[in-house]
């Protein structure tokens, strides 16, 4: 393929697209060149801005500047319907069909074949059966398409788009949820549909596909263009580079604190520990005043990681110790019940009670831990909530105000002084410092150090790698749901944690270390 | 214990001034009261009396609605709950009388909160099932009759009176201060609040979130299960087809009156069943005021919007509902 962008070959030309979400700038004047017959990934981290560059491309959200061009004709669709009818077509990860309807109904919906106002069945499964068999899938279609696996019902919608006389295909995460031989269906039809002159937009997290699949690949951060690249002649250290913005000179980030070493008392251990489909079985020790962080791009299994760890998920193999002794970890009431703590990534849907006073927030876990019967005191209550919020410079300092009313900073304090008011031995923090501003940011780091200083394991998710960097001591680099790295000490440094991320899976030498 | 108390209740305390006053304008001798037999007469009595059931299932309702949940049941629940009990007054002892029909009621809400909490159905739906089916068990119970009895142990729950006040309304402040000091004087009520505002948070703080769910399905049983036997006291028999009959939905009402919000989370016991005597005191005032009962309704429609238009200062109600149909179409 040339290097020098051919401007007749390209299929979708977009150019200079912005988009605002109030004061939030989702895009800037991002560029993106999609040429027939290619497969083009679309990368980038959460708030990249990946999902509205599609949005806009395909007319969900109006464009506040930019034009987008198909085949050199400019077009506005103003609807996803529209922009089907200029020939983009979208299918999404959860398939945008009716699980209800038959498969051939799903496939010719809106455009059935009629004879005098009637719907010819017949005719429209044949066609269906057609149609299908291109895809190399022989179906019942007139079985409801909810009776069939994702994986038929991504090839349904994406037959359906085709035969809709789709030019540019938009695949966004398809293979989310697709097992390694259906991925591999997928991506034959993926070849098979570019080799007829469709240009396909492949959005994924699974870098591995990405190689795989891929002829080139745009990289957004911020929503800015980072650069568009030849997958073939772009290293994949590079191309984590390209998505984390981080560069390689400044990889040195002076670390916080050595801490002393290896002597420390194992708090809890995870031996062959997993779950099929969610993390690859792991070893994992974390000991008393030691905060170990977790680093991997986005869907690399962290957050599941801190899940099983804290019970919220079943491991399906595995043991769990919790100081030597063998525990089972069925629930979050059991993590609960052995000393852990779990601040969700999710503040709003998976960490406060919004309209629960900042007093009743900080004592559920801990009420919760003690049981029915022996409830906590008003006046107890009011202590344990006065000590956080002046403890943690919790702002306002009024515990009977609804925490919902607080800033994202404060409330993740709050979420904080919820598990210390637990007491607990083991604390689990899923981006901490994920949306707060920069004052608060810097609180949280230094309490992570505080805490670790006083005796608590921790376990740290973070995308930012600076910060990883700052407080750990050891890091586990995750990579396509499986731990593949432990750095300790002197090692780590946000370039081996790139390079560990990046390291395919043929060059791992020192996967066998991990 | 602020939801204890109505310091927040203003709103309903002010609906049932007004009503009351009404109801003066309307029968000047509204406010009469008079000893007799050791025992109070007048209407504010007879709205106290009469407000019983619903009073009670309100007190079940409000911890059902606080998780999140719904239960249409209670009022078939009664039903059942008033055939068992007419139907063994007669042969057996009381305490054998209130042990079935609680016991059948504890089972009904045992059988809700299972396909609720367990089975994940939705509480609508769920609840429907016996809201359907309940009144066909208590028909089976009386065998399509209507079951009268004499026991004067049943008879005197329903008409009796201790001191002064007549039993069921005796009956009623006694509930209302168990369910309160079980529930304010234990974690329950916290415990409901956090899983009924946001269930999945509380579940990762380690609330036991199911058993909360389960607890209130049961306790809504038991209530209805009360309210059933007193309402089959006071008619000294068991209809099944009409015991109970659309009595859910005043006792809905009378929470959502009370200021619990359907979406679960924050709720008070008292405002409930403040918002139960509101809906009584408007029926027995129109009963009084000679007007078809049929008015009825339409008078309740209007007090309930008043009511709630009064609970949201600057009609901010009506602006979240906007903004939330807003957002779901975006």
């Amino acid at each position: 393929m040339e290097n020098s962008p051919d401007p007749a070959a390209s299929l979708l030309e977009v150019r200079g697209i912005s988009k605002s979400f109030g004061a939030v700038r989702a895009l800037q004047e991002v560029d993106f060149t999609l040429r027939a017959g290619e497969i083009h990934a679309l990368l980038g981290e959460n708030g990249a801005g990946k999902s509205t560059l599609i949005k806009v491309i395909t007319g969900v959200f109006p464009r506040d500047a930019g034009i987008v061009r198909i085949s050199g004709e400019e077009v506005a669709p103003r609807s996803a319907k529209a922009a089907l009818q200029t020939g983009i077509a979208t299918v999404y990860q959860e398939v945008n069909l009716l699980p209800n309807l038959s498969v051939a109904q799903n496939l010719f919906l809106d455009r059935q074949p009629m004879r005098f106002g009637i719907v010819r069945e017949g005719e429209m499964r044949r066609r269906a059966k057609t149609l299908l068999a291109d895809f190399g899938l022989d179906i019942d279609v007139s079985a409801p398409l909810g009776n069939y696996s994702v994986a038929v019902q991504h090839v349904t919608a994406i037959a359906r788009a085709v035969d809709l006389s789709a030019r540019v295909l938009i695949l966004d995460e398809p293979t989310a949820s697709l097992d390694r031989h259906e991925v591999e269906i997928l991506f034959g039809i993926m070849r098979q549909l570019a080799k007829r002159g469709i240009g396909i937009v492949f959005v994924s997290h699974f870098l591995d596909q990405v190689y795989e699949i891929s002829d080139r690949i745009t990289v957004l951060r911020n929503g800015r263009l980072v650069g568009e690249r030849e997958t073939a002649s772009l290293s994949r250290l590079e191309l984590i580079r390209m998505m984390l913005g981080r560069e390689l000179a400044e990889t040195t980030s002076a670390r916080a604190s050595a801490g002393a070493q290896k002597t420390r008392e194992v708090c809890a251990s995870f031996e062959n520990y997993g779950k099929a489909g969610y993390v690859a079985p792991f070893n994992l020790e974390l000991r008393h005043g030691e905060v170990v962080g977790l680093a991997g791009l986005l869907g690399s299994g962290r957050t599941e990681t801190a899940r099983l760890v804290f019970g919220a998920e079943r491991a399906d193999c595995g043991q769990a110790r919790v100081e030597g002794t063998p525990v089972r970890l069925q629930s979050p009431r059991d993590g609960v019940r052995h000393g852990f703590g779990y601040c969700a990534e999710e503040r709003k849907t998976d960490g406060i009670v919004a309209e629960l006073t900042v007093r009743e927030n900080i004592v559920l876990a801990l009420q919760a831990k003690r049981g029915l019967h022996r409830p906590l005191s008003r006046r107890e209550q009011d202590e344990i909530a006065g000590r956080y919020v002046k403890m943690l410079d919790i702002r306002p300092p009024d515990p009977e105000r609804p925490v919902g009313l607080l800033s994202g900073g404060n409330q993740q304090k709050v979420l904080l002084a919820r598990w210390l008011a637990t007491t607990p031995r083991l604390l689990v923090l899923d981006e901490p410092t994920r949306g707060i501003d920069v004052g608060a940011h810097a609180e949280i780091i230094r309490l992570i150090r505080e805490l670790c200083d006083d005796g608590l394991a921790l376990l740290v998710i973070s995308s930012e790698l600076d910060e990883i960097v700052t407080y750990s001591d050891r890091v586990v680099v995750l990579r396509d749901r499986a731990h593949v790295e432990e750095l300790a000490g002197e090692d780590i440094d946000v370039g081996s944690i790139l390079a560990a991320i990046a390291a395919d899976g043929a060059s791992i030498a020192h996967e066998g270390r991990a | 214990m602020t939801a204890l108390l109505p310091r927040r209740g203003l709103a309903q305390i002010l609906a049932l001034i007004v009503i009351l006053a009404v109801d003066r304008v309307v029968s000047p001798q509204f406010f009469d009261l008079r000893l007799q037999d050791g025992r109070l007469f007048g209407s504010l009595i007879d709205v106290l009396n009469r407000g019983t059931p619903v009073a009670l299932l309100s007190l079940g309702m409000v911890l059902v609605i606080a998780t999140r949940g719904i239960d249409l049941s209670v009022g078939a629940v009664m039903a059942i709950s008033g055939a068992i009990a007419a139907s063994l007054a007669d042969s057996h002892s009381l305490t054998v009388v209130l042990a079935a029909a609680l016991g059948a009621g504890l089972i009904c809400g045992l059988w809700n909160g299972f396909l609720v909490a367990v089975l994940g159905m939705q509480p609508i739906v769920a609840t429907l099932i016996l809201m359907v089916a309940g009144r066909g068990i208590a028909q089976l119970i009386t065998e399509g009759r209507i079951v009268t009895f004499s026991s004067p142990d049943l008879v005197w729950l329903g008409n009796g009176s201790i001191l002064g006040l007549p039993v069921p309304v005796a009956i009623a402040l006694g509930m209302l201060i168990l369910t309160g000091t079980v529930v304010r004087a234990s974690a329950l009520g916290l415990l409901i609040e956090a899983t009924g505002g946001n269930a999945r948070a509380s579940e990762l703080a380690g609330v036991g979130t199911r058993a909360m769910i389960l607890a209130v399905y049961v306790w809504c049983g038991v209530c209805a299960g009360l309210a059933g036997v007193i309402a089959a006291a006071d008619i000294m028999g068991a209809d099944a087809n009409n015991a109970g009959l659309w009595l859910e939905l005043d006792a809905i009402l009378a929470v959502v009156i009370g200021g619990t919000s359907l979406f679960g989370g924050r709720f008070s016991l008292v405002l409930a069943v403040l918002g139960a005597l509101i809906i009584q005191t408007m029926n027995t005032g129109i009963l009084l005021s000679g007007y078809p009962p049929e008015f009825n309704l339409l008078v309740k429609a209007v007090v309930v919007l008043a009511v709630l238009l009064l609970q949201s200062p600057k009609l901010s109600g009506v602006a979240g509902v906007v903004t939330r149909l807003r957002r779901t179409k975006a």
